[in-house]
C-alpha cells in the first residue's frame, strides 16, 4: 500500500467542501438541539399533565428509537403521508438537520434535567421570596447555576452528533464521508480519502473538546 | 405589622405536620418558634411565608388584619432567611442583595443609583460592605448568614421570617450572631419570627417563645414565663436539663427520697403517683444535713465546664444519677471532691402527677 500524495492534494479541496456540509449540519443541528432540549425539559417540569406528559413521551420515544429509522421516516415517509406539513422534508439537508436536532434534543433534555435537579430547592424558594417572575427565575437564577456543571455532558453530545452526521448519507445528503466514498470508488483508491476523513473528524473533535474545557473554566462558579 | 394565623392544618400524606395551630404575633415583636425536630415549627413558618399552602379548611393568615392566605410568597412581602442561606452562588454579595430590587417591575423599580445606595446601606447595616465583591463560596458561614439577612431586608419586607438562622454555625459565631440579631431587631423593630430547636437561643433572644410539639403549640409566653412555669413535663424537659424523681403526691405535698416538698397546685391530690422535676442549678449542696428537706448522695463525677461545675451524684444503693450544677465559686467554697458524701436540698421543685403526664401526652397526640 502506497500513500499517494498527488491524489491527496487533488482531492483535498473537494473533501473540504463536503466537510463544510458536515460542520454546518452539526452546528445548526446542535444549536437546535440545545434549544429544543431545554424547551422539552421545561415542558416536562410543567405541573400540568397535558403538557408534561407529551413532552416526556417525545423524549422517551425519540431516545429509544434509532436515528437512522427517524431519518428514513422524516425523508421518505412524511413527505408522502402528510404532504401539507411534509413539504419541508423535501430538502435532504434540512430534513437531516431537523432529525439530528430532534434526536439530540431528547439527549440534551436529559442532561438539562440533571443540571436543573442539582440546583437546590432553596434557590427556587429564595427567588420566589424576592417576588421574582417565573421567567426571570429561570434565566437569572436556575440556568446560570444549572448549565456550567453540565457543559462536559453537553460537549460529549456535540461530538457524538458530529460523528453521527455520516448517517445523513442514508437520505442522500452529500457530506464528507459520502464524498470520500465517491472519490474512492471512482479511482479504486480508498485509503487517502478515508484517511483524510478520519483525520478531519479527529481534528475537529479534539478542537471541540478543547473549546468545551475552556468554556467550563470560564463558567465555573467561583470558590475559595 | 402583626401576624395572626387561625386553625392552620397541614398534612403531608398521612403525616400531620400542623394540627389546628393558631398563633398571634404582636407588631414589632421578635418571636421564637421552639421545638424538637418534627414538631412542625418550620412548617408553620413556611405556611406563614407562603412557601407552603395550608390544607383546605384552615383558617386565615392575617398580616395586619388582612388575609394573605391566597397570595404568593412574593406578594406577601416577607423577608425570608433560609436555613442554608440559599444565596445565589453565581452572584457577588452585592448582586445577591441588589437582586430583589433589580427584579421589580419597571414602575416600582428604584433607579440604578438608588439601588446602589440601598444595597450599600444594607451591607453596612450587616457590617459586610468590605465584602461586596466576593462570591458566597468565599465567605464564612456567619458572613453568608448576614448576606442572607441583608438580601431579605433590602426589599423592605413587612415581616422577617428566619428558618433556623444559626443552625449551621459553630457555637461561638452562633452566640455572637444571635446577640447581633437581637440588637438589629431593637434598631429596626421589624415583626420577626425565627425557628430554632435550641432553647438557649430562644430564651436569650426572643421577646416571646412559642413551644411546639407534634404539630401543636404547647405553650407560649415570655422567656421567663415559659422557663419558670412550664405547663407540662414536655416543656419542662425541653427547656434545659432536669432531674426527675418519682414521687407520691398528696394534699399539696410531694414525697420523694424521704423529702416533703410543697406542691400547691395539687391541694386535692389523694396519694397519686407523680414526677418531681428539679433543675440541676436548683439544688443546695452541703457537707452537713440541711434540715429535714435534704437527702444524702455520693459524688461520682465532677465535670468542669468553665464558669460552672457539673456534679453527678447517686444515692446509696441507687444507680439513678442526679445532676447538680454549681458556679465555680460555690464549688470551691464547698471543697467537694469525688467520693464525698454530701447533702442535697432542692430549692425549686415542679411536680406533675401521673394523671397530668397522661393528659399532656394525649393532648399532644390528638
Amino acid at each position: 500500500m502506497e500513500w499517494d500524495w498527488a491524489l491527496t492534494w487533488e482531492i483535498l479541496p473537494e473533501l473540504a467542501r463536503a466537510f463544510r456540509v458536515t460542520v454546518a449540519a452539526t452546528i445548526i443541528g446542535f444549536s437546535m438541539a440545545l434549544v429544543g432540549g431545554l424547551v422539552l425539559t421545561i415542558l416536562r417540569r410543567s405541573p400540568f399533565r397535558i403538557i408534561s406528559w407529551p413532552a416526556n413521551f417525545i423524549v422517551e420515544f425519540v431516545r429509544s428509537t434509532p436515528l437512522l429509522v427517524q431519518l428514513y421516516f422524516f425523508y421518505f415517509v412524511f413527505p408522502v403521508e402528510i404532504p401539507d406539513m411534509g413539504g419541508i422534508f423535501t430538502s435532504a439537508f434540512i430534513t437531516g438537520v431537523l432529525a439530528l436536532a430532534l434526536h439530540y434534543s431528547s439527549y440534551t433534555s436529559e442532561v438539562y434535567r440533571a443540571g436543573i435537579d442539582a440546583v437546590p430547592k432553596g434557590q427556587w424558594e429564595a427567588a420566589a421570596a424576592l417576588n421574582m417572575s417565573g421567567g426571570r427565575t429561570w434565566t437569572s437564577v436556575i440556568l446560570p447555576q444549572a448549565i456550567p456543571p453540565i457543559l462536559p455532558a453537553l460537549g460529549n453530545y456535540l461530538i457524538a452528533m458530529f460523528k453521527d452526521t455520516p448517517l445523513l448519507y442514508a437520505i442522500t445528503v452529500v457530506e464528507l464521508l459520502t464524498t470520500a466514498y465517491q472519490i474512492g470508488s471512482a479511482r479504486f483508491q480508498y485509503v487517502e480519502a478515508f484517511t483524510i476523513v478520519g483525520v478531519l473528524f479527529l481534528i475537529v473533535s479534539l478542537m471541540s473538546a478543547w473549546l468545551i474545557r475552556r468554556m467550563e473554566r470560564w463558567t465555573a462558579l467561583p470558590s475559595h | 405589622m402583626s401576624i395572626e394565623v387561625r386553625s392552620i392544618r397541614k398534612t403531608f400524606g398521612k403525616y400531620t405536620a400542623l394540627d389546628n395551630v393558631s398563633l398571634t404575633v404582636e407588631d414589632g415583636c421578635l418571636t421564637a418558634l421552639l421545638g424538637p425536630s418534627g414538631s412542625g415549627k418550620t412548617t408553620l413558618l413556611r405556611v406563614i411565608a407562603g412557601l407552603e399552602q395550608a390544607d383546605a379548611g384552615s383558617g386565615p393568615i392575617l398580616f395586619h388584619q388582612e388575609d394573605v392566605a391566597k397570595t404568593s410568597v412574593g406578594e406577601r412581602r416577607v423577608g425570608f432567611v433560609f436555613q442554608h442561606y440559599a444565596l445565589f452562588r453565581h452572584m457577588t454579595v452585592f448582586d445577591n442583595v441588589a437582586f430583589g430590587l433589580k427584579v421589580r417591575p419597571r414602575k416600582v423599580r428604584p433607579s440604578r443609583e438608588e439601588i446602589r445606595e440601598k444595597v450599600h446601606a444594607m451591607l453596612s447595616l450587616v457590617q459586610l460592605e468590605y465584602l461586596s465583591g466576593r462570591y458566597p463560596a468565599q465567605l464564612s458561614g456567619g458572613q453568608r448568614q448576614r448576606v442572607a439577612l441583608a438580601r431579605a431586608l433590602v426589599i423592605e419586607p413587612r415581616v422577617l421570617l428566619l428558618d433556623e438562622p444559626f443552625g449551621a454555625l459553630d457555637a461561638k459565631v452562633r452566640r455572637d450572631l444571635r446577640r447581633w440579631l437581637r440588637r438589629l431587631h431593637d434598631e429596626i423593630h421589624l415583626t420577626s419570627i425565627f425557628v430554632t430547636h435550641d432553647q438557649e437561643e430562644a430564651l436569650e433572644v426572643a421577646d416571646r417563645v412559642v413551644i411546639m410539639d407534634k404539630g401543636r403549640i404547647v405553650q407560649e409566653g415570655s422567656p421567663d414565663e415559659v422557663y419558670d412555669n412550664p405547663k407540662n413535663p414536655f416543656v419542662y424537659e425541653f427547656l434545659g436539663n432536669v432531674n426527675l424523681f418519682h414521687s407520691r403526691v398528696e394534699k399539696g405535698m410531694a414525697h420523694f427520697h424521704g423529702l416533703r416538698v410543697e406542691s400547691p397546685q395539687h391541694e386535692t391530690a389523694k396519694g397519686e403517683g407523680g414526677r418531681a422535676y428539679v433543675r440541676p442549678q436548683d439544688f443546695e449542696i452541703s457537707r452537713e444535713p440541711l434540715g429535714e428537706s435534704s437527702f444524702q448522695a455520693t459524688v461520682q463525677h465532677i465535670y468542669r465546664l468553665g464558669a460552672t461545675v457539673r456534679l453527678e451524684l447517686a444515692r446509696e444503693g441507687e444507680y439513678l444519677t442526679i445532676e447538680v450544677e454549681l458556679t465555680n465559686d460555690e464549688f470551691r467554697a464547698r471543697g467537694i471532691s469525688k467520693g464525698d458524701k454530701v447533702y442535697l436540698r432542692p430549692r425549686r421543685v415542679r411536680v406533675f402527677t401521673d394523671q397530668e403526664m397522661d393528659d399532656s401526652y394525649t393532648s399532644s397526640q390528638l
